[in-house]
C-alpha cells in the first residue's frame, strides 16, 4: 500500500529520519556486528591483544556441559511458563467471556500484573516462598517438605517457575478474552441448538478458532521466557544454586562478567541472535496473515 | 446460553474467576502487608496477614532515610531516577518513531525502503543478545551512570514506527491534497492534521512504554554503577544482597511497593489507552 499524494522535498525525509537511524546504528547495529566480530576472536591473558581464532569460541562452546545444561534449563523453564501461563489466563478468560456479571471488573482485576517489573515479580515470589520467614515457605515446611530454594535446585527452578508464569498470565489473558470476544456468537449458539454441549462446543468450535491467538502467544511467551525473565531469575536465585536456574541469556551475562570470557559470551549472544531471528520470522511468516482482532 | 442452566454452572465462573484475582493479588497482598510490620516480626516468621502498625515509619524511612546497612541511599532518588528514565524513553521513543513515520509515508526518496527494514530488523536485536558491546559504546561515549545513557540506547523503536506507519496509511489522501491546495507544507500539514489525528495513538503508546522503561532492568544494572544513578527496579535488588539474615525485609517491600504503584495506576487509570496500546504494538 502506497501513498498517492506525498510531498516532494528531497532532503526533509533525511532529516525526519536522522534521530532513529542514528540511534539505530550507533546502539544496535554496531554492537551487534561487534559481538559477531568478537565471537571469532579470543583475548589473551591480560586482556591486551585478541587474535583471530575462526569457530574455536564455538566449537568450545559446543564442547561445553555448561552450555547444553544451560539450554535444557531454558527449554524446562520455558515451556513450564508458556504451558501454565496460557493454560491459566485461558481457563480464565473463557470464564469471563460467559456473560456474567461483573466482567469488566474481573478484567481489570487480572490485567494490572502486567505493570509489575519481572525483578519485582521476583522479589514477591522470594518474599512468599523465603523457607524461613516466608509465609508460603513455612507452610511447606511445617507440612513436613524439606522447602528450600536457596539450596536445592529443583525448588529455585519451581519458584522462578511460578513467578514468571505469574506475571505472563495478564498478557494472556487479556490476548485469549480478546480472541474470545470475536468469534461470532451465532456460531456457538447454533452448535447448541443442534445439541452440543458446553464442552463439545469448546473444543469443536471456540478452541479451532482462537488458535490464531493461541499460536501468537506461544511464540510471544517463548520470546518472554527467554529475554524477558533475566530480571525475576536475578533477583531470585541470580542463575543458582550452582547453575540450576542459569538460562542462556543469564549465561551470556555472567560468562561475560564474572568469568570475563568475551569471546565465548559473544559467541552465545550470536546464537541468541539467530534464535530471535528464528522466532520473529515465525511470528510474522504464519502470524501476520492469520490473526484477526 | 442456550440451554438452561444449573446454579451450579452460574456460580462456577465467579468461582474461577475469584481464585484467578486471589492468585493475582496475594503476592501483592502480602508485600504490602510486609511494609507494615516491623523488621524482628517478619524475620521470626511471625507476621501475620493483615497490615501492622509500622507502615508510616517503614514509609518514612525508605524513601527518605534508605536503608540501612545497604547502600543507604533514599528511594524517592531512585523514584526520580526511574520517572526520568521512563518518561524520556516514551518521549522519545514516540518523538523520533512518529517523525519517522511520516518521512516514511509521505515523502519518496531514495533508499525509502532501505531505511525502513533498517529500522524494522532492530526487532530483532533486543539488549539481551548484544550486552557487552552495548555497554563498551556506551562507555566509549563517557554516558556511562548518566541519564542519557539509561534513556537513549533504548529510544529507537520498531514497533512504535510500524504502529504509527499502519496508522498514517489509514489517513484519507484527500486531506493531504486538501492541505497542498490550502498552500500547506509538510510542517503545517504534520502539526495541523496528522498530530492530532494521532492523539489517541500517541497516548495508548505512551501507556505501554512508559511501562516499559520503568521496569527495565538489565540495562540500568549495566550502566549504573554509582548508588545516585540507581532506578527504583535495581535499588531492591542491592537490598537482598546481603547475608539473607540481615535482608530488612520490611524496607524492601516497602521499596517492592513503591516501584509498583506508579507502572500499575497508569494501567488502571488508563485501561481502556493501554488495552489498545497494547494489542495495537503486538500486531
Amino acid at each position: 500500500m502506497e501513498k498517492r499524494s506525498v510531498f516532494g522535498n528531497r532532503l526533509l525525509p533525511y532529516l525526519l529520519l536522522a534521530p532513529q537511524l542514528a540511534i539505530t546504528i550507533v546502539f544496535f547495529y554496531w554492537p551487534a556486528s561487534q559481538a559477531v566480530w568478537m565471537s571469532f576472536r579470543i583475548q589473551d591473558a591480560f586482556g591486551i591483544a585478541t587474535e583471530f581464532v575462526w569457530f574455536e569460541n564455538y566449537t568450545e562452546l559446543f564442547k561445553s556441559r555448561a552450555y547444553y545444561e544451560a539450554m535444557w534449563t531454558t527449554v524446562v523453564f520455558s515451556s513450564w511458563v508458556t504451558v501454565l501461563s496460557m493454560g491459566t489466563a485461558l481457563l480464565l478468560a473463557v470464564m469471563a467471556d460467559k456473560q456474567i456479571r461483573g466482567a469488566t471488573a474481573y478484567r481489570t482485576l487480572l490485567i494490572w500484573p502486567y505493570a509489575v517489573a519481572p525483578a519485582i515479580a521476583g522479589v514477591l515470589w522470594l518474599f512468599m516462598f523465603q523457607p524461613s520467614l516466608g509465609m508460603v515457605g513455612r507452610s511447606l515446611r511445617a507440612m513436613g517438605i524439606d522447602w528450600n530454594p536457596l539450596l536445592d535446585g529443583n525448588h529455585a527452578m519451581i519458584l522462578v517457575i511460578l513467578a514468571a508464569t505469574w506475571k505472563q498470565i495478564s498478557y494472556n489473558f487479556l490476548f485469549f478474552l480478546a480472541g474470545l470476544q470475536s468469534i461470532p456468537k451465532s456460531l456457538i449458539e447454533a452448535a447448541a441448538i443442534d445439541g452440543a454441549r458446553p464442552a463439545r462446543r469448546f473444543w469443536t468450535i471456540v478452541f479451532p478458532l482462537l488458535s490464531p491467538t493461541t499460536f501468537f502467544l506461544l511464540v510471544v511467551n517463548v520470546v518472554y521466557v527467554f529475554f524477558d525473565t533475566f530480571g525475576i531469575i536475578d533477583a531470585i536465585t541470580k542463575g543458582g544454586p550452582a547453575t540450576s536456574t542459569q538460562t542462556l541469556v543469564y549465561k551470556v551475562f555472567s560468562d561475560g562478567r564474572l568469568g570475563g570470557d568475551l569471546g565465548g559470551s559473544a559467541a552465545q549472544s550470536v546464537i541468541l541472535m539467530a534464535i530471535v531471528i528464528g522466532l520473529t520470522a515465525i511470528q510474522f511468516r504464519y502470524v501476520e496473515r492469520k490473526v484477526t482482532y | 446460553m442456550v440451554e438452561k442452566r444449573h446454579w451450579f454452572f452460574d456460580t462456577l465462573p465467579h468461582v474461577i474467576l475469584c481464585m484467578g484475582v486471589f492468585i493475582v493479588a496475594f503476592p501483592v497482598w502480602l508485600a504490602f502487608v510486609g511494609s507494615t510490620w516491623d523488621a524482628a516480626t517478619i524475620a521470626n516468621g511471625q507476621m501475620p496477614i493483615y497490615p501492622g502498625p509500622h507502615a508510616a515509619e517503614n514509609y518514612y524511612r525508605t524513601l527518605f532515610v534508605g536503608a540501612g546497612r545497604t547502600t543507604g541511599q533514599p528511594v524517592w532518588l531512585m523514584m526520580t531516577n526511574s520517572f526520568v528514565m521512563a518518561i524520556t524513553i516514551a518521549v522519545g521513543k514516540i518523538a523520533i518513531s512518529i517523525i519517522s513515520a511520516y518521512a516514511v509515508v509521505y515523502f519518496r526518496f531514495p533508499f525509502r525502503m532501505a531505511a525502513f527494514w533498517l529500522i524494522f530488523i532492530t526487532l530483532m536485536l533486543p539488549v539481551e543478545v548484544r550486552i557487552y558491546p552495548t555497554y563498551e559504546i556506551v562507555a566509549q561515549l563517557n554516558m556511562l551512570d548518566t541519564y542519557s545513557g539509561l534513556a537513549i540506547p533504548l529510544i529507537a523503536s520498531a514497533t512504535a514506527t510500524l504502529l504509527f506507519r499502519q496508522f498514517f496509511m489509514t489517513i484519507p489522501d484527500e486531506l493531504v491534497e486538501a492541505s497542498k491546495i490550502d498552500g500547506a507544507g509538510p510542517f503545517k500539514f504534520f502539526k495541523d492534521t496528522v498530530l492530532p489525528l494521532s492523539i489517541t495513538t500517541i497516548a495508548a503508546l505512551f501507556v505501554i512504554q512508559f511501562i516499559y522503561g520503568w521496569n527495565q532492568y538489565l540495562w540500568p544494572l549495566l550502566i549504573t554503577t554509582k548508588p545516585t544513578m540507581q532506578t527504583i527496579v535495581i535499588g531492591i535488588k542491592t537490598m537482598l544482597v546481603t547475608q539473607d539474615a540481615l535482608t530488612e525485609w520490611q524496607l524492601a517491600m516497602t521499596t517492592a511497593v513503591l516501584a509498583m504503584v506508579p507502572p500499575v495506576l497508569v494501567v488502571l487509570v488508563m485501561q481502556k489507552l493501554f488495552v489498545r496500546g497494547l494489542v495495537e504494538t503486538e500486531k
